[in-house]
């Protein structure tokens, strides 16, 4: 700890000329440097965290290949690894398509909704209608994925597509509907944050060349933040491939739902399993370690956060790129 | 293509099209009025399906809702099930990762705000924590598996989950520190080296005091991200149903978003209606959760003025 120094010289001998004597420097500089490297090492474990997810995918996932080859693993288009035996086959495709599927139906959703509710928010809305729509989408943003799989099992399908839709009680299309609301707030938000850093010279050198309102938001505010737009579209889609708990409970990935893997790849109206819901369907289940199952896992990980790696830097690298530098 | 060629099309086109412009205010100004209303009507979805959700929680968990359903333990028959392993589980997680995440996320926002140098190592590990928050939270689960429940052999326990869950949580934290602490002025550093203090007494004494507000409301932020999260606990604590509360950090565990999914994925219409119950209980612990937040930031954002 570096306390304040405790004054020597003044207490022993008589009237001392210097009281306080402040140069306490070796100790201070000890705890000084013992503190700086705390707070290293608290940074070091980030980046050991990061090293830890790559090494351990690559760890196991490693042992799964050596039974596996990569590229039956990634072309076949039978995924039955919860069988027995001969039965097993691990070709990744259809937990590919099914989180494709489920991450295009929930971008339908998202970007459209959340990019017209930024519009909405950075240029047409009042200090009392922000008010309450800012709030709202906060709170949507908020609620645990689990809660919003139960929305999509039990509101979605029976109430909502039931009646237009011949859809299992398990479906793809339930699920990414509710990834898409779940997404929508991050849309919003990241998209209004790019909105209002465009500055307000922009929109009036268009209003002055006599253009509408909404032409000046979609001609000229938006372009000009479209890095920021992109973005944020990128990210929720990220999101969406690695959201786990909505397809496992509505999609077909739940205990209570079929583990084999729908016959269509894209049929979102029926039960589909997603690299995540297979994932936390297999723990739910209580899989043998050291099964080619267990390992199997791993694989899908790997390819899982390989997938959603490359959307992150890309939409980072697409924020950065294409921004329009205003002073 | 000549570049002469494509000049005398552009001037061109602008000639015919300034000899035929039509101001066409009305149509513009009605598809503006239009557009208006689209936008606003998506915005206002946002209510609606908000209402939908709640509607849907509410509507078949409010006759369930008992003291019963948060003193009891899970049990097979729906009448007699609770969630109080659920609850108690989800304390002891989340305090505890709570408590990790505090320690190294502010650690670690300490000091790239104001130890690290203005390097190419610093700019990584920067990178790499925006890159962390944007990993799936299952991809933790697997990490928490192997490295916590197997390698260090904490099986199935409170500890190897609320490690999972602080790693998880750790970027929210160290982001949000990051912010409070770049929001303290310069010259309240200045000041303080003034006087002869060092730097860990300048971040100690002031900077922190300062920036508090902030990273704790970062903090509950993340914990209340840490209560609604349930993928990476399904991988390292398993779903199976534990019937006492924990009482030391290598206990078993059951958290209330897991109790949820394991309720919501059996066949009987009873469970899901108990699962929508205690979806509300979990709903309000997140709003508490939230509304003090939102008053700490309130509450300090009118009482410091730089």
């Amino acid at each position: 700890m570096a306390s304040t120094t405790v004054p020597q010289s003044g207490s022993s001998g008589g009237p001392a000329q210097v009281p306080l004597d402040l140069s306490g420097k070796r100790n201070r500089d000890l705890s000084e440097q013992l503190v700086k490297w705390f707070l290293l090492g608290c940074s070091l474990l980030t980046v050991a965290t990061t090293i830890g997810i790559i090494g351990i995918l690559l760890y196991e996932s490693f042992e799964f290949f050596r039974h596996v080859s990569i590229w039956k693993f990634l072309t076949g288009t039978t995924w039955t690894a919860l069988s027995r035996g001969d039965q097993q086959q691990f070709g990744v495709l259809p937990l590919v398509t099914g989180t494709l599927t489920t991450a295009f139906i929930s971008a339908l959703i998202s970007i459209p909704l959340g990019l017209s509710a930024a519009i909405y928010l950075s240029e047409y809305a009042g200090a009392r209608a922000r008010s309450i729509l800012k709030p709202v989408l906060e709170l949507l943003a908020g609620v645990p994925t689990i809660v919003y799989g139960f929305f999509a099992l039990t509101y979605i399908t029976p109430v909502l597509l039931k009646p237009w839709l011949k859809v299992g009680a398990f479906n793809g299309l339930s699920a990414g509907i509710a990834i898409g609301i779940m997404t929508l707030p991050m849309v919003a938000s990241l998209s209004e944050d790019a909105l209002r850093a465009v500055p307000r010279s922009l929109r009036e050198a268009a209003y002055g060349l006599g253009a509408t309102k909404f032409e000046t938001s979609v001609r000229v505010v938006v372009p000009a933040a479209i890095s920021g737009i992109i973005a944020s579209f990128i990210l929720a889609i990220s999101r969406a491939v690695g959201e786990t708990m909505i397809v496992a409970v509505a999609a077909g990935g739940s205990p209570a739902g079929q583990t084999a893997v729908s016959k269509g790849l894209f049929d979102f109206t029926q039960s589909m399993q997603t690299m995540t819901g297979f994932i936390a369907y297999t723990f739910s289940s209580d899989v043998a370690r050291g099964s080619s199952q267990f390992y199997s896992l791993f694989g899908v990980g790997l390819l899982l956060f390989v997938m959603t790696f490359l959307m992150n830097v890309v939409s980072q690298w697409v924020a950065r790129r294409y921004r329009e530098v205003y002073e | 293509m000549s570049a002469g060629s494509h000049v005398s099309t552009i001037a061109a086109t602008s000639a015919s099209e300034s000899t035929r412009y039509e101001p066409r205010v009305t149509s513009r100004g009605r598809i503006a009025h239009v557009w208006r209303g689209l936008f606003f009507a998506a915005t206002a979805l946002a209510i609606v399906l908000l209402g939908m959700l709640l509607w849907s929680v509410v509507g078949p968990g409010w006759n369930w809702l008992s003291w019963h359903l948060i003193t009891a333990m899970p049990s097979r028959i729906p009448a007699q099930a609770g969630m109080n392993s659920a609850i108690w589980g989800s304390i002891w997680i989340v305090s505890i990762s709570a408590i990790f995440a505090f320690i190294v996320g502010l650690g670690c926002a300490i000091y790239l705000e104001e130890y690290a140098p203005q390097n190419r190592w610093t700019d990584f590990i920067q990178t790499n924590i925006s890159n962390l928050a944007g990993v799936p939270s299952i991809v933790y689960g697997l990490l928490g598996l192997v490295i916590f429940v197997d390698w260090l052999g904490m099986g199935r326990s409170v500890i190897a989950g609320a490690l999972t869950m602080g790693l998880l949580i750790l970027p929210v934290v160290v982001i949000s520190s990051r912010e409070a602490i770049r929001a303290v002025p310069l010259s309240l550093r200045q000041a303080s080296y003034g006087l002869g203090a060092t730097k860990w007494q300048t971040v100690r004494s002031h900077v922190l005091p300062s920036a508090f507000p902030g990273i704790l409301t970062g903090i509950i932020l993340s914990m209340s991200r840490a209560i609604g999260e349930t993928a990476p606990l399904i991988v390292v604590g398993g779903a199976s149903q534990v019937l006492f509360r924990p009482t030391s950090i290598f206990d078993p565990f059951m958290v209330m978003p897991l109790q949820i999914y394991n309720w919501t994925s059996r066949p009987q219409k009873d469970f899901e209606h108990l699962a929508a119950a205690a979806i509300i209980v979990l709903m309000v612990i997140l709003l508490l959760f939230n509304s003090v937040a939102i008053l700490l930031r309130q509450h300090y954002s009118k009482k410091t003025r730089w």
